[in-house]
Parts: C-alpha cells; structure tokens; sequence
C-alpha cells in the first residue's frame, strides 16, 4: 500500500519573515511513512536553527523491534531529525522544534514533558564515542546510579555485567573494569557507551552515525551488535553509508536538504526507489 | 514495555523507578542551581559593599570646610618698610622678606576678633585650634601673590582644622535636637565665659531632657551588661575546661588566671553597672560627667551646657554669650544632644559651640576641596592631597610605557614569528608564564638587590619605580602581544612573502599593524596593573614622607596606591576620607583604562 | 649636564645620521632616479648610519650612568685620611658616603658638615667634572667615527637591509631573553643576600625555629642582639591567612563559574561576569584598606556580640578580604576549564537521562579535575604571596597559632616591615628578608610550575 502524504500545507504559527515560507517543502514523502506497530510517531516536525530551517514537515513512524535506518546526502538534516526523538535538541540554545511526537502513545514534544524520564527511555550513541572520564565500571554504573536503578552493589555488579555483556564487551574488558573507559581502542569505546545506553533499559536507541568514526572490523562489530540487539529494543540509526544502512536495517528513510524524501523497506529503497533524488543518490550520482 | 528490568523479574520498571526519583533529583536540581546563583551573587555582593564602604567612606573629603572670616593685613607687621607695596621683587626676595611675619597671628587675631569673650590662655588656646596650621600659609600665599592687599581687610576663607572639618560632616558626633517646652530664664553672669548659671524652665520643660538623660544612663549599663554576659560565658568555659581536667600544669595555672581575671572584670562591671542604674533611677539632680552624652541649650545665638538636671532647673555652665537676658518663651530655644561624650570626642564641648556658632552665622562652610586635588602630601590631613602622588604616577607610569611596551613587542614578535622551537625557546616560554605568577614583593626585592645596590640608580624615584614595574608587567603584555600576533592568519605572512618582502618587513609591515590593537589592549591592561601596583615600591623607598610635587623622572616622589597605604595608616581621623577618595581616584583611572581597553579590542575585533 | 640631556642629544645625532646616510646613499647611486642600483632602500643606509651612530653610544652612557658613581666614590674615598678610614664601622661609612654626596649635590644637611665631609664634597666635585667631560668626549667620539664607518661603507652594493635586519633580530632576541635574565636577577639577588645571612644564622634555626623577633643591633657588643630568626610563626601565619582565603574563594569562585557557564541567562552572564572581574583589578592596597577598616571592625563587632574575642588584626579578616580577592581568579580559570570539557561529554550524559547538575558534578567535575586543581594551585601560590592586605589588616604579631581570631603575620609582612625602615644593609634583618624572600620565591615557583604544568596537560587532553 502507498500513500502519498502531502507535506502539511500548515505555517508554523511564529514563523517571521516571508522567506522563510518559501523554505516551505514542496515535495511530498514517497512511501508509506506509518507503521503497523508504532513506537514512535512523528507528525509534521519542523526545526529552525535560528532562521536556518533544517528540518520540514517531517512525519514518519519508528515501529516497535525495528531498526530504521536514516540515510542522505549530509547536512540534510538526518541527525538533526534523531535528536527531536530524546529531545538532546534542548542542548542547543539556538534549536527550535515544532511538530507532535509520541512514544508508545505518549506526547514528549509538550513543555511540560519531562526530559529525563524520557531520555531513560529513548538513549542514544553519538558519532563519536564519549565516554566519561571514569573506569570502565563506572562508565555503565553512571545512568543506573543517578536513575537510582538498583538498590545494592551487587545488583549494580550484575547491572554492569548484563550491560557489558549485551553490548559484547564483557570478554574484553570483564579483567579490567577499572582501567579508564578512555583507554579503550575506538570500537570498544564505541560499545562501552551502547553499554552504557543499555544499563538504562531503554525502548528505543538512537544512534548517531555509531560507526563513523570506527574502522571496518569494529564496524562489522557493531552491525552485528545491532542486529541482536533488534530483538528487544526499537533502533533508529543515522547512517552516511548506504551499505551500512542495507545491512542493518528493515526501514530506510532518505533525507534531502530538511525534506524526507522517501521511506519504505530497505529493499525496495535500494532495488526500486520511486523518487528521483532517492534514486540519484542511491546509484552515487551525489551524495 | 518490552524491556523490563534487566534483573529479577519481579520488580518495578525501570521507567517507574526513574519516576519515581524524579522529585527527588528535581529538588537536588534547584538546590545546586540556586547555589550557584547564589556563589555569582555573593561575588556581586562583595563588589557592591567595597564600593559602598568606600564612596561612603570617602565622597565628603571632595569638599572641606572654611572658616571665612575678616582678615586685617596689617602693614606695620608684614611690611614695615613698605618694601613690598612698592613691587619690582622677584620669588626668593619677596619670600626673604615675608620670612619673618607671624600670619599665624593674623589669622588667629581675626578669629579671636569674632568672640570677644574669650579670655585666658587656655580658652584662646581651644579657639586657635578651630583653624588649620595651613591657615597662615593661606595669607602668606595671598600677600605673595598680591602686594596690594598689604594695609586692606579682606575677607578671607581659611581652612579649618580636621577635627572641625569632621564635626561639619558628621563623623564626629551625631547631633538631635529637641524643641524647647515652658519658659527659660537664665540666672547668672552672663559675660563670663565657662561661668556657672542656674537655668529655670517653667512647667517641667526639662523633663523631656531629664528622660532621655535617664535613658542614656540605662543604655550604657546595657552595653556594660551584654559585655559582661560575655565575660561569663568564657569563664564558664574556663571552668568546665577546669573541671574536665587533662591540662598540664602550666596550661592550668594559665586557664586558672584568666579565669581569676575575668572573675574581676566581671564583679568591676557589676560595680559599674550598679552605679549607672542608681544614677538614673535617683531623685537628685542628674549629673552630666565627661563620659554622659552632652547637652547643649540654644538660646538667643547662645549656648549653654548642662551639668546637672531636673525637670524645671537645671545647673549649666555658659559658652557662647546669649545676646539678650530676657526669659525665652516655649518654642524660642532648643536643646542639642551630642551623643558622643565629651570624653571620647576630638573637640571640647566648648569648641563644639563655638563652631556651631560660626555655622549658625554662616562663616563656617563646606566649598569644593581644591587643595586636595593640587596639594602634596601633608601630615594635617585638612592639607594633604593627592597632586604628588597622581603625578609621581604618572611620571612612573610614562616611563614603564616607554620601556615595557618596545620590550614586549620586540619579545613577542621573536618568540611568536622567528624563534627556532627548541629547549631554549621553550626554557622562555615556561619562564614569561612563570614570572606572571611570582609575587610582586619578590620583585621588589630585585629592585632593592640589583637596581638600587648595585647599579646605584636613585632610590624612591619614578625611574626606579618603573623598572621594576617594567619586569613586573613584561611577562602580561608579552602573552598578550602573542596571542594578537597569533590570531593574525598565516594567508597574511604568505602574501607578503610571495612578493619579497623580507622576513622582517613581512612582520613589521604587515603582521604587527593587524596585531597592534590586540598589543594596545594587553599594554593598557598591564599598566592598570602597574597603576595599582604598591607592594614591590615599598621595597624600594617609594614610602618615604615626601611632600614636594615631583618634577621628574628622579625626583623623590610616591604613587598614588602606595599613598593610599600611607594615609591608611594615619592615626588621624580625616586620613580615613582621604583615603577613601584617594581610593576612588585611581579606581576612576582604572576603570577608564580597562574601559579603553574593552572599546579597543571592541573597536579592532576583528574575525578571520 | 644631566644624563637625560645628553640622551636626548643621542636621539637627536641619530636622527641626523639617519638623514646623511640616506642622503649619501642616494649620492652613490647616482640621484634619486637611479637609486635602484642600490642594494636596498635608502632609508635601510640611513637606519644602519644611525643604528652606528646611536647603539655604541648609548651602551657608552648606559654603563657610565652605572658605574660613574661607584668609581667616583672610591676615588674620593681613597682621598680621605687613612686614620680616618680605619676608625669606620661599614655604618658609618656609608653615612658619610651620603654626607658627601648630599653636600657635593647641593643638597642641604641638617647639620654643619665637617671640614673633612667638606673637602671630600670639593674632590668628589671635581671628579664629577672631569667625569662629565670625559663622558661627553668619548659620546662625541665614537658618534663621528660610527657615522664614519657608516658613510664609508655606504656603497650601491652594500646590503645595508639585511645588515640593519641582523641588528634587529639581535635586538628582538635580546629583547626575548630579558625574561630569563630576570627569573636569574631574582634569583641571585635574594640567593646572594640569603647566604650571607645564612652565615650569620644557621638555616636550621631559620627552617624550624618558633621564635621570631628580630631585632636591631645597636652596638655590635650587646647582649641579645642577634634577635630571633625562627620563622615557623611566619610559615604558619602566612598558611593559616591563605587556608581562609581558600575556604571563601574556592566554593564560591568554582559554583559561580559552574552557575556562569553552565546555568546563567545570556543577559546575566554579559553583566555579572565583567562585573566579577571587577574584582579582580581592584589594586590591593584597596582591599586592605578595606580590610582594616570596614572588615577587621565588623568581626570585632560580632565576634562582641556572640561572646567571641577577635582580635582588631585577626587573620579571619585578612583571609576573608584575600578570598574575595581571588574569587575572580579562581572563577575565571575555572570557567575556563569548564567551557573546554567537550561538549560530547554532556551529550552523552543528558542522553543518559541525567540533570544537569548531575550532569555537572558526576561528569564535568571529575573531567575538569585536573584543571582545576591546576587553578586552585596559582590562586593559593598568589594568596601566599600576597602582601598589602596583610600588611594591613594581619599584623606584626609573630604568633604561633592556628586561630583565625588572633593576629597573626606572614612571610610577606615581615618582608616589608624589616625592608622598610631606616637601617644598614648588612644587618641580620635585613638579610633576613631576602631569606624569607627567597623561601617565598622558591615555593610560589614550585607552585607555578606544577600548577602550569597540570594546566596544560588539561588542555591537551581535549584539544
């Protein structure tokens, strides 16, 4: 089934000078942007940068146990779109979001809505792997610790270890837990903080082109890392590279200068792209 | 949810427990937040108390109180042989010739000409006090600049002493006053001054009078009980520490006569406390000691100080002449409480009414202080000003600009733009860092050790002052001058040098131009620091007493800060304004230096 | 003929050089039309005439102004009769030594000079005289013959640029080393001064002595009049002021850098922060001022109103007023090093689902650590080597306490105090503030090192 949603015809309400509108999108999202099993909704997203608009009238679903991948030319807005979902935008002072996203029904765009119940539950892994300052341990027992997650240390212990463990790091580090997590090679620093994001329990994961800055092997890695992981947790991925995003995910969304272009499975996106611009961008003609 | 806890599976969510603690770290949110408002706000706090404390402390001394009074130039006494009316002297001359006349005289005899009553030694000797020793000199520098006025009376403002300058701004005792209720009739001779009188009031008038007195009294036993309240608790502390025991013997016989002190001054404060409260609840007449409050009755343009009080007489002694005899109706006199005793302030009850009788005239006022703005220093607080020290300043100043600014510029540009990256360079590097953080006395020392011992360069001058600071402020304008030679893009030296200039020229023609105001504002920057600067003068004479304006860079000469050190640690009462305008003068020079710096970086702000 | 006058004749010969040698240059070449069979500009031949002209010469007077009048006193002095010499303590040498130059200077004395001081003045004149000719000759000298040397070589093909240039970096790099040559002048003048009072008084007595009362020798043969030198009251008194100031400085410098960069609206940061610095350049003879006399008088004031006994000087208002001094300092590197933790640490928290404050002390702090201990070191190596408000508002009181409500002294205090008054340079206390400065130098410089070092191993760490 295809449906054409016509990108909202709405304004947003504060939008000033008249230029601006003409940023209005005039392309439509081809495919079918809704899910049988939503966990996340997003409906008619707009973001501004001071006057910069980066993302237009966005709407797409992020169905449950799925991995979504979301490719395009950069500068498109892709990431700018992933950090609507935890709202890692409030960190940025100049970011402004408009529009309705629901997690498991749930609006997390009102004011009222609290960030940090909502980041526990929707975590996210950056383009760079960061991770604190502190040992390996401390590293995965700094979300469980604030949230106030277990009640003695050796819940904590095992908290650790289940973490290290679904991440596929345990083997590797299990000897060293208090060498700094900083000492680690860039693959492992890059599971130590999907590690991390696990000691939380989150619904869905976000994943900020995890692997950009990784070599093949810890890449190849971490791809098999969020295969498994698809089986309990909802997983959108930015992704620069369409292979990765083939091997990795059920959906792809392909973004273009603020607008999404087109989403549908990952094959159809790759065998049989409806829209122009997908299929400029997927046969290498830019990008 | 499809991800439950990840251990146990009977417990709570994940999500329910982060609800849970949500309060909770809410509440933890708000506290640090506030703590940190709060640190940002005890910062301004501090800032606006100092300026407070200091512009209260020291907006009076901008102006000064004169005495203007009719001053006979007698010809006889300054200019017997008329030599000076006749004109044709040069400086020196007409100084050998004024040598020898007594102007204190002068000045003395036309204050004295204003209260006639006044007699005897001690009586004329209180009134003299009244003008400042910088009053003669005033007449002095009158006849010296105009012969003519020689054998002419004129009427002239001369400077009066600190203590009566501090009454007239209120620093020395706080003054109420009180309407006067019933009829006041004066009984005895009333010419003589420091005479005893009987003062009758009708209908209770004093009574008003008598209940404060009373009221004073109890205060004072007050203040004497919270003391000795004090007093009792470290003796009780004493003593458990006594009873506790463990103390070895000496620390006991200690602990044990401190306590037998305090035992004392506890029973004298009893004692004293005793007596006050009998005093004010006695039915005798309530004396007025040296160490009670003073009350003084205006009557017709006359003073009169109470000694002993009832409620409708009263036992007075005369200050100031009433001008009449008549009994005063209700409403014509009034009383004056100085709540300052007598004992404990810098003027004489009598001297106090004769200066509020020269206010109350009009002669005695407050005018703009010039002479604190083009005066030396002076030991007379009402003489001293800040024109020595602003200009020895400003000599030291010029000269550590003159030196530092080339030195730092030449440094910079070698370490920035030439030097070879190796040990030495780094040994540099490390070294300029290193001396911005070494304590300022330690140059002093240097100065003291190298300049002043060894190299004989004259101690207390500006040039040696400007050495020190020299060093001192390098290590400042040389980072900053590197940091502006570095913000200027390499595309700059690259043009330059595609089209042959030398190494050289490409840095002065082209690099140092950009870099300049960023240069200019460290250089401003670093001579603030050198304008504050006292501690490393210190060490080297610039704290020597010296009264003459410096003229050069080798003249004797002070600065302003290490003035202010030296006014705060005058006795005197008037040093404390000075000091504090003296204060606000080299903060207003500050303020405008980093200021020129801000509007120069603003100005020259330049993005690559 | 002062020094300055002859300086100004110096600049003048120079710019008078400048102006032949560019003219002769232009002369060689031919014209100015032709001047580009010149090597190098014609100013570049001017500059090198006058850097000849003027460098030798103004070494010349440099030295002279330094040693003109050490040479002219030991001529003078070796005048004297030798009986006369031999009866003088090194005290009363160089009284006279004054009395001399004070009379030859014109200057007046107190009392009538003796006939001896008198002829002494005449001679010390006379030298004087012969001096300043003799300075003048050799300036006038050397000036004509450096202008010579500089016409002569003034040829089309002398490379006068890269002659004048090499004179410049020479400059420059003479310019860059005098802040080596100062770290060595600090050194050695305290080191020097320091071993000769080490000679008088053992270090052991100066390291851990708890006695410290130095007194004047009036006579070299009285009783007690070595004083002493103990200056563990001063090392304690100066810890105990900087330990105050720390407690206040340290909290409130880090939360209002914490507040300023993590939690302030735009509007409050761009006042409250310069307004913070302020502080910062307030000179401190003003916080002494306000030290003694607004700070020190509300403690005694409160300290009567609960019972407490503090001192008029106490060391509690000293440190309070030094804390509030260093408050800027400590929060402005502090801000520092709290902007340059990377952003992706806070992303990764907040992702978390932490606060902000959590977010702050678990994440931030632990990362900027090591900056700030490196922050905290320089603000305690100024607050030891602070000097105008304790001088103010500590005391003289050599107490051994660590009570804050006593009067207590430092290091530095000393340091003015025995540097201050009227004395011989030779004696013990004197002396003995060198040792105390070179304690003070020695430690501040180890503090500085270790601090920079910390601080710019931070800063490569998240460059």
């Amino acid at each position: 089934m295809t449906m054409i949603v016509e990108a909202s015809a709405v304004k947003p309400a504060n939008l000033k000078a008249d230029h601006l509108a003409q940023d209005q999108s005039t392309t439509t999202t081809v495919g079918e942007i809704s899910s049988p099993n939503p966990r996340m909704v997003c409906r008619d997203i707009n973001v501004w940068y001071n006057n910069n608009h980066a993302i237009k009238h966005v709407s797409l679903d992020i169905g449950k146990n799925e991995v979504i991948a979301m490719i395009g030319p950069s500068g498109c807005g892709k990431s700018t779109f992933l950090r609507c979902l935890n709202r890692m935008n409030d960190t940025i002072p100049a970011a402004r979001v408009e529009g309705s996203i629901t997690l498991d029904g749930q609006e997390i765009q009102d004011k009222g809505i609290d960030v940090v119940p909502l980041r526990a539950r929707v975590g996210m892994v950056f383009q760079k792997p960061n991770p604190f300052p502190k040992s390996i341990y401390e590293n995965i027992a700094y979300g469980p610790r604030i949230h106030g997650l277990t009640n003695s240390r050796a819940e904590l212990d095992e908290l650790v270890e289940t973490s290290l463990q679904r991440a596929g790091l345990w083997k590797e580090v299990k000897d060293r837990l208090d060498a700094p997590g900083t000492g680690l090679s860039g693959g492992q620093q890059q599971r130590l903080c999907i590690a991390r994001t696990l000691s939380v329990s989150p619904e869905v994961i976000l994943m900020d082109e995890p692997c950009s800055a990784l070599d093949p092997i810890a890449t190849a890695i971490i791809e098999d890392l969020i295969d498994e992981l698809r089986q309990q947790y909802t997983i959108a991925i930015v992704t620069h590279s369409m292979q990765q995003a083939a091997r990795v995910s059920q959906r792809t969304a392909y973004f273009h200068l603020g607008d999404l272009v087109e989403v549908g499975t990952t094959d159809d996106i790759f065998n049989q792209p409806k829209h122009k611009l997908t299929e400029d961008y997927i046969t290498g003609r830019f990008g | 949810m499809t991800n439950t806890a990840t251990t146990g599976g009977a417990r709570r969510s994940p999500q329910a427990i982060v609800e849970a603690s949500l309060k909770r770290r809410y509440a933890a949110e708000r506290r640090f937040r506030l703590l940190g408002a709060g640190a940002v706000a005890l910062g301004l706090g501090f800032v606006l108390i100092l300026f407070i404390s200091i512009v209260s402390k020291g907006y009076t001394a901008f102006f000064q109180s004169y005495i203007e009074l009719p001053v006979t130039f007698d010809a006889e006494l300054i200019d017997p042989q008329g030599v000076l009316r006749e004109g044709g002297l040069d400086e020196t001359e007409i100084a050998q010739q004024l040598r020898s006349v007594n102007f204190l005289k002068l000045a003395r005899d036309a204050l004295r000409a204003e209260f006639p009553a006044v007699s005897g030694r001690t009586q004329r000797r209180e009134l003299d006090a009244l003008l400042s020793p910088g009053a003669p000199l005033q007449l002095r520098r009158m006849v010296t600049s105009d012969a003519a006025v020689i054998g002419t009376e004129q009427s002239v403002r001369l400077l009066a002493d600190d203590d009566v300058d501090m009454f007239m701004k209120g620093r020395a005792t706080p003054i109420s006053r009180l309407d006067g209720a019933g009829v006041l009739t004066l009984e005895g001779d009333l010419e003589k001054i420091g005479g005893e009188l009987v003062v009758r009031v009708t209908d209770d008038g004093l009574l008003p009078l008598l209940e404060r007195a009373r009221a004073r009294l109890h205060d004072q036993a007050d203040r004497l009980e919270r003391q000795q309240a004090g007093l009792q608790r470290s003796r009780d502390a004493q003593t458990a520490r006594l009873e506790q025991g463990g103390l070895g013997a000496e620390q006991t016989a200690e602990a044990e006569r401190e306590a037998a002190r305090n035992a004392r001054d506890i029973a004298r404060l009893e004692t004293k406390i005793q007596a006050l409260r009998a005093e004010a609840e006695g039915s005798d007449a309530l004396l007025l000691g040296a160490d009670a409050p003073s009350f003084l009755l205006r009557i017709k343009d006359g003073l009169i100080k109470l000694l002993a009080l009832e409620a409708s007489a009263a036992r007075a002694e005369l200050l100031v002449p009433p001008v009449s005899t008549a009994p005063a109706e209700a409403g014509t006199w009034e009383t004056l409480e100085l709540s300052i005793p007598e004992g404990a302030r810098r003027l004489t009850d009598q001297q106090l009414a004769w200066v509020l009788r020269l206010q109350h005239e009009g002669l005695l006022s407050k005018r703009f202080n010039v002479p604190f703005f083009t005066n030396g220093t002076s030991r007379e607080p009402e003489l001293a000003g800040i024109a020595g020290a602003v200009l020895g300043s400003f000599y030291t100043l010029l000269l550590t600009l003159l030196f530092s600014f080339p030195i730092a510029v030449g440094a910079a540009l070698y370490l920035e733009e030439f030097a070879p990256k190796n040990r030495i360079t780094d040994l540099i590097e490390v070294n300029i860092n290193n001396l911005a953080a070494v304590p300022s006395i330690v140059f002093g020392l240097l100065g003291l050790a190298v300049f002043i011992n060894f190299f004989g360069v004259p101690r207390s001058t500006p040039l040696v002052a400007a050495m020190v600071l020299t060093l001192m402020t390098l290590p400042t304008i040389i980072i900053a001058s590197r940091a502006a030679l570095k913000s200027v893009p390499p595309s700059i030296r690259e043009a330059a040098l595609g089209v042959g200039a030398s190494p050289l020229q490409t840095r002065l023609h082209h690099v140092l131009p950009l870099a300049l105001p960023g240069m200019m504002t460290g250089t401003i920057i670093g001579m603030a620091q050198a304008l504050g600067e006292s501690a490393p003068l210190l060490m080297i004479g610039m704290i020597a007493f010296i009264v003459d304006i410096p003229q050069g860079f080798t003249d004797p000469a002070t600065v302003l800060p290490v003035q202010i050190f030296l006014w705060a640690d005058s006795p005197e009462r008037g040093f404390v304004e000075r000091t504090s305008a003296a204060i606000m003068v080299l903060l207003a020079f500050l303020i405008v230096m980093n200021l020129t710096a801000v509007l120069l970086r603003r100005r020259f702000e330049r993005r690559w | 003929m002062s020094p300055s006058l002859l300086l100004f004749i110096i600049l003048a010969a120079m710019a008078l050089a400048y102006h032949l040698g560019r003219k002769r240059a232009i002369g060689v070449a031919g014209g100015l039309k032709k001047i580009n069979r010149l090597h190098s500009l014609p100013a570049y031949y001017g500059f090198y005439a006058a850097l000849w002209v003027g460098l030798p010469t103004l070494l010349l007077l440099l030295f002279w102004a330094g040693l003109q009048d050490h040479i002219l006193t030991a001529l003078t002095l070796a005048e004297l009769p030798a009986e006369t010499m031999a009866n003088l303590s090194e005290g009363q040498l160089s009284l006279l030594v004054s009395d001399i130059r004070n009379l030859a200077s014109g200057n007046l004395m107190g009392r009538e000079p003796s006939a001896e001081v008198e002829v002494a003045a005449a001679h010390y004149l006379r030298l004087q005289g012969i001096a300043n000719i003799t300075l003048w000759t050799l300036v006038g000298a050397m000036a004509l013959a450096g202008m010579a040397w500089a016409w002569q070589r003034t040829t089309p093909s002398f490379r006068a640029r890269n002659r004048v240039e090499s004179i410049v970096m020479i400059l420059l790099i003479l310019f860059s080393s005098i802040a080596i040559l100062t770290t060595l002048g600090i050194l050695l003048s305290v080191l020097f001064e320091s071993i000769r009072f080490f000679q008088k008084v053992p270090w052991t007595e100066f390291l851990f002595g708890t006695q410290w009362s130095p007194q004047i020798a009036l006579r070299a043969e009285q009783v007690g009049a070595s004083g002493a030198f103990g200056a563990i009251p001063l090392f304690t008194g100066t810890l105990l002021v900087s330990f105050i100031a720390m407690l206040l400085a340290v909290p409130v410098g880090l939360l209002s850098a914490v507040y300023l960069a993590e939690y302030a609206p735009r509007a409050v940061r761009t006042w409250a922060k310069p307004v913070l610095e302020i502080l910062a350049g307030i000179p401190t003879v003003v916080y002494g001022f306000f030290a003694a006399l607004t700070v020190a008088p509300f403690m005694r004031g409160l300290g009567e109103s609960v019972g407490l006994d503090i001192a008029s000087e106490s060391a509690l208002a000293a440190g309070l007023v030094m804390g509030i001094m260093i408050i800027p300092f400590v929060s402005s590197l502090s801000e520092d090093v709290i902007n340059a933790v990377p952003q992706s640490l806070r992303d990764g928290s907040y992702a978390l689902g932490a606060t902000q404050s959590e977010t702050i002390r678990r994440v931030i702090f632990p990362a900027a650590l090591p900056g700030i201990v490196g922050g905290v070191l320089l603000a305690v190596s100024r607050a030891i080597g602070e000097t105008m408000i304790v001088v103010m508002a500590a005391g003289l009181a050599a107490n051994l306490t660590a009570n804050p409500f006593e009067s207590v002294t430092t290091v530095t205090v000393q340091i003015v105090t025995l540097l201050t008054g009227d004395q011989e340079f030779d004696s013990a206390k004197t002396l003995a503030a060198f040792a105390l400065g070179l304690t003070l130098f020695v430690v501040t410089l180890i503090l500085n090192v270790i601090a920079l070092h910390i601080v710019r191993k931070y800063r490569e760490q998240y460059d």
